[in-house]
């Protein structure tokens, strides 16, 4: 119990810090460049109260469950050594891990109250769930299509600068004849993709499946899987956004 | 009270998101590992507060990260501002003008980045691994630089609203060519860098920069020019960490000229 105080307190403390740095810049910004009261002061202190509170428990709880599962799971998957298991496992770690992804959640909410405000889409709340629904399943596929590519990559050896230089050429390519109001969004969703819950459980993944085979260096191969992850998210929004 | 609705209904929304991981892990954990989970008490809490903590974090996100990054937009580029700092009325106002915005952009950027505790320990294992060529300190700072310009020239393109893929061709284009010549050491830690620096706090607030920029400059749609700065935060460390590298090479060749005599692969190895 005891224990578990301490590592809570440890998280606040680092949802602290990833908020200070903002505060200090803004309030800086406030009291010497524009020099006027702000209004909701006190809303937007609760908000950042929640902010904390809700980084907290969410890491804390990643931690406790998430992390040491998914990396067991990881670790023994690559170990046993099935292809086909290890493919599926793959795609579903992606899937799933970005389908929670808090960052992305935001995002795509943002996007589809852009997009309707705009006209590009009807402006119903039902709408406006559905475009963001949409837009995180299409990543959440990305991302899952990407850990598939990214362990076979590791298990043929195909060379990783080649394919992702390839990617961002296919990239470029299919951007000339997407729709101008999707690129924007397409581009930010793939540095979106790779945040908290996604990196550890990835990583994991790629260090265990590098390890468990012979004369391969773990720390590159861990790391290919991610930038896998930032690559396809581009690709497949941009194709959603010709598509719908 | 209308708060404690909100966010009962997000909590309620983030039980759905994170439902899938959850089946998804005790199936497998079942049927492919065949053994079933020995704590699973605290596997149980554990997901209680992910879904809890998700839940009061996008409530905070709606009632804070968003309003402030779209309030500073709105200060930052407010006729009377501007009228203030540069004295030319809203017209007549050029790129140049809106120096407070990347100014803004380019703090927010670094400090943010500097404080990311992935970054932290990406770092420090860069730094044992380097054998202490690659300094902790150097390359927070490289990658810090690195988000502080990406977001800045971010703001630069939407405020112009020039076409976003033009410079993500020409960032890429420069990434390959230094992956050419970087040392060879520092380019997974350069590629990586890139993913780790948009923290789940950072993000939001910078999207909302945007966003409130395409909306309040005249001329430009949130569709069209709002978006693209997480691109350019995620772009700009992978070239910031490989120039940081190149340097670290120089710095040793200028230092050590006996390295000269050496094999260039083995130098290059040894530096980093």
């Amino acid at each position: 119990m005891k224990e578990s105080l301490i590592a809570l307190t440890r998280d606040a403390l680092g949802s602290l810090r990833d908020l200070l740095p903002i505060v200090v810049v803004i309030s800086s910004f406030q009291l010497f460049v524009f020099r006027e009261p702000v209004a909701g002061l006190l809303s937007m202190a609760t908000g950042g109260l929640l902010v904390v509170a809700g980084l907290t428990f969410f890491i804390f709880g990643l931690r406790l469950a998430l992390f040491p599962v998914g990396e067991g799971l990881a670790h023994a998957l690559a170990r046993k050594g099935s292809v086909f298991w290890l493919v599926v496992f793959a795609f579903l770690l992606g899937f799933g891990t970005t389908i929670a992804e808090p960052a992305l959640i935001a995002i795509a909410a943002e996007a589809a109250e852009v997009a309707a405000d705009a006209g590009a889409i009807g402006s119903s709340e039902e709408a406006k769930i559905d475009y963001a629904f949409g837009l995180r399943m299409t990543v959440a596929l990305a991302v899952g299509t990407a850990l598939v590519i990214g362990v076979i990559r590791i298990l043929a050896n195909w060379s990783l600068p080649i394919m992702i230089i390839g990617g961002y050429f296919l990239v470029i390519l299919v951007t000339t004849i997407a729709p101008k109001e999707i690129v924007g969004v397409a581009y930010d969703s793939g540095g979106v993709t790779t945040s908290t819950v996604t990196v550890p459980l990835v990583a994991a993944l790629g260090v265990g499946l590098a390890s468990s085979l012979r004369e391969r260096n773990p720390m590159t191969d861990g790391f290919g899987l991610i930038a896998f992850a930032s690559l396809t998210p581009i690709l497949f929004v941009l194709i959603y956004g010709i598509v719908v | 009270m209308e708060l404690i609705v909100t966010s009962a209904q997000f909590v309620v929304d983030s039980a759905v998101d994170i439902l899938p991981i959850a089946v998804f892990l005790a199936v497998f954990q079942r049927l492919i590992v065949g053994e079933s989970l020995a704590n699973w008490k605290q596997i149980f809490v554990g997901f209680l507060f992910v879904v809890v903590g998700l839940g009061l974090f996008l409530v905070g996100l709606e009632e804070t990260l968003f309003p402030l990054g779209r309030l500073m937009a709105q200060q930052l580029t407010d006729p009377a501002f501007l009228y203030d700092s540069v004295g030319k009325a809203a017209s007549a106002l050029v790129w140049q003008d809106y120096y407070w915005v990347y100014l803004f952009a380019l703090a927010i950027g670094f400090s943010t980045t500097l404080a990311e505790p992935a970054l932290i320990a990406v770092s420090m294992k860069a730094n044992a691994v380097s054998g202490g060529a690659i300094g902790v300190w150097g390359l927070r700072v490289a990658v810090a630089i690195g988000v502080g310009v990406g977001v800045s020239l971010g703001c630069f393109r939407i405020i112009t609203g020039m076409p976003l893929h033009y410079f993500i061709a020409a960032g890429y284009l420069v990434v390959i060519l230094q992956t050419v010549v970087a040392p060879k050491l520092i380019v997974p830690l350069a590629y990586d860098s890139g993913g780790v620096t948009t923290s789940t706090v950072t993000v939001p607030l910078i999207t909302a920069l945007g966003l409130g920029l395409s909306e309040a400059v005249p001329g430009r749609s949130a569709l069209l020019d709002g978006f693209g700065l997480v691109a350019f935060a995620s772009l700009f460390p992978i070239i910031s960490v490989l120039a940081y590298g190149q340097l670290a090479v120089l710095r040793e060749r200028v230092s050590d000229p006996e390295t000269d005599s050496r094999d260039p692969e083995e130098e290059e190895d040894n530096a980093l």
